[in-house]
């Protein structure tokens, strides 16, 4: 469904993508890993058409991305930190969005939005929000047209647990309908239940891209967040960003 | 994208600043009036009012709105929509809240106190320097990375068109006033909206006299239908090129 060749970006002296290849196909659970700053923000926004790409090709559903923007209409994208406008109530975005999607003559999924609540808080606007409550009206954004394809980054991130677990469930359901779901996460241990595919990526570069299930086998751990953990350790060292972080060695002075 | 122009006109609307632009017009006009007992007089000092502050409302009010619906394009963005749409929907909801802030404040005023064929062309002059500077604006908004830099650049285009620009004229015509130079400052008029549009105005009102040997040569240029039929293909190209500009940056832009 998405095929990602060779792309590459630079943000002036970083090299934010550096030649990125991957495919990813319809009933996976795509979970993209990786350290601050390592480019997975930077690949979805590539993959979004938010940030041109120096060079490299991106297919979705076989068409290459290049300016006609119909294809977002397959994706749905849940922001790390959504944004929306402060003079807007929660409902009136909400018959913004399907008002611009033409959205009359598809099937809405508003299954989020009412397990949430949402529409109690219709006449909240936008800008009274605390982060939690945008990142549910993210969510509920994202689910609402019934996309084959969905993006999530940091979904978790802000959610209490109850409104993290609603969510959990629901990209279970949304898994077993076959569709494609591409999630970012510091907390592994959120992306156990439902990741089929690990993509680890490090300053720029893709690490590796393998099914969880050969993750399992290859490091004899059952959980996904070990598994990724001893993978780590076994690679070279100065190449491993969970060792960084426990390693303070005794010549490092503590200022 | 007339949908998106109305979400962005109702949000420019409940901001409330269009309006206390138009308030501040009005109460302007209508004093101006008040108080000259001559209408050709007081349509006189509401010109010069302005052609001070209307490029200055435009570029400034333009630019912050540009900075404050980022969110919005932001958002847009994750849709299926096209850049070229989003960026001319979003000019054009500024365009015609500020057209109609002019109208109404500036506009029914002069169309009350002084029906003729200079107060209509001020009017027709006043819309077309609405539409020039907010294209400005986006041209200068679109390229500058933050709000401050945004803001600062719009405010030097100011200076330049209203200041700095008639500065650098008085000293080319001293600096070469042994030479014949009536098609010269003419040529050079067109190089500023503001000046363009000054000189238009006051050859209406028929004070040319008092500008001497160039009154007389910018009347008889002015007055002629080819004058006329360049002057307007002028301010379109004012009109125009900006925005042009902001869409050819925009389509490129990382966001």
């Amino acid at each position: 469904m998405i095929r990602i060749e060779h792309i590459s970006k630079r943000f002036k002296k970083l090299r934010a993508l550096d030649d990125i290849n991957a495919i990813f196909n319809s009933g996976q659970v795509v979970s993209l890993i990786g350290p601050n700053g390592s480019g997975k923000t930077t690949l979805i926004k590539s993959i979004l058409g938010m940030i041109k790409a120096d060079s490299g090709k991106i297919f979705v559903n076989n068409i290459q991305i290049n300016g006609d923007p119909s294809y977002r209409s397959n994706i749905g994208y849940m922001p790390q930190i959504g944004r929306y406008p402060d003079n807007m109530k929660i409902g009136q975005l909400f018959t913004m969005m399907k008002d611009i999607r033409n959205a009359k003559d598809r099937v809405l999924d508003e299954e989020l939005l009412k397990k949430y609540e949402l529409e109690k808080i219709f006449e909240k606007p936008m800008r009274t929000l605390s982060g939690g409550t945008r990142q549910k009206v993210s969510a509920a954004l994202a689910f609402l047209f019934n996309p084959d394809i969905l993006i999530l980054d940091e979904p978790t991130a802000g959610l209490d647990p109850l409104s993290s677990e609603i969510l959990k469930e629901k990209i279970i359901a949304e898994k077993k309908k076959n569709k494609l779901i591409l999630i970012t996460s510091h907390i592994l241990s959120d992306l156990e239940e439902f990741t089929t595919h690990v993509m680890y990526m490090q300053e720029g570069k893709l690490i590796f891209l393998k099914e969880a299930e050969t993750l399992q086998e290859e490091t004899g751990e059952i959980k996904i967040s070990k598994a990724i953990a001893r993978i780590m350790k076994g690679e070279q060292p100065g190449n491993n960003w969970i060792d960084k972080v426990f390693h303070v060695s005794a010549g490092d002075k503590i200022i | 994208m007339l949908k998106l122009t109305r979400y962005i006109l109702y949000d420019i609307v409940r901001s409330k600043i269009v309006i206390a632009y138009t308030l501040f017009l009005l109460t302007v006009s209508f004093s101006m009036f008040r108080m000259e007992e001559n209408s050709g007089k007081a349509l006189l000092s509401l010109l010069n009012i302005i052609l001070i502050v209307l490029p200055l409302i435009s570029l400034v009010f333009s630019t912050i709105h540009y900075y404050n619906s980022y969110e919005f394009i932001e958002l847009m963005l994750s849709q299926p929509m096209s850049r070229t749409r989003i960026i001319i929907a979003e000019y054009a909801g500024v365009t015609v809240s500020l057209l109609a802030a002019f109208l109404i404040g500036a506009g029914i005023p002069v169309l009350i106190f002084s029906p003729t064929d200079t107060g209509i062309t001020m009017i027709l002059t006043g819309l077309a320097l609405t539409m020039i500077f907010t294209s400005l604006a986006f041209a200068v908004s679109v390229k500058a990375r933050d709000k401050a830099r945004g803001i600062g650049s719009v405010l030097l285009v100011w200076f330049y068109f209203a200041l700095i620009y008639d500065g650098l004229i008085l000293l080319i015509l001293f600096g070469f006033s042994d030479y014949p130079l009536e098609k010269v400052t003419l040529a050079l008029s067109f190089l500023n909206p503001l000046d363009l549009g000054r000189i238009f105005i006051m050859l209406k009102m028929d004070v040319s006299a008092l500008m001497g040997y160039t009154g007389a040569l910018y009347k008889d240029f002015f007055g002629s239908t080819a004058g006329m039929a360049l002057v307007t293909s002028v301010m379109l190209l004012w009109i125009i090129i900006p925005v042009w500009v902001a869409v050819r940056y925009f389509k490129k832009k990382d966001l």
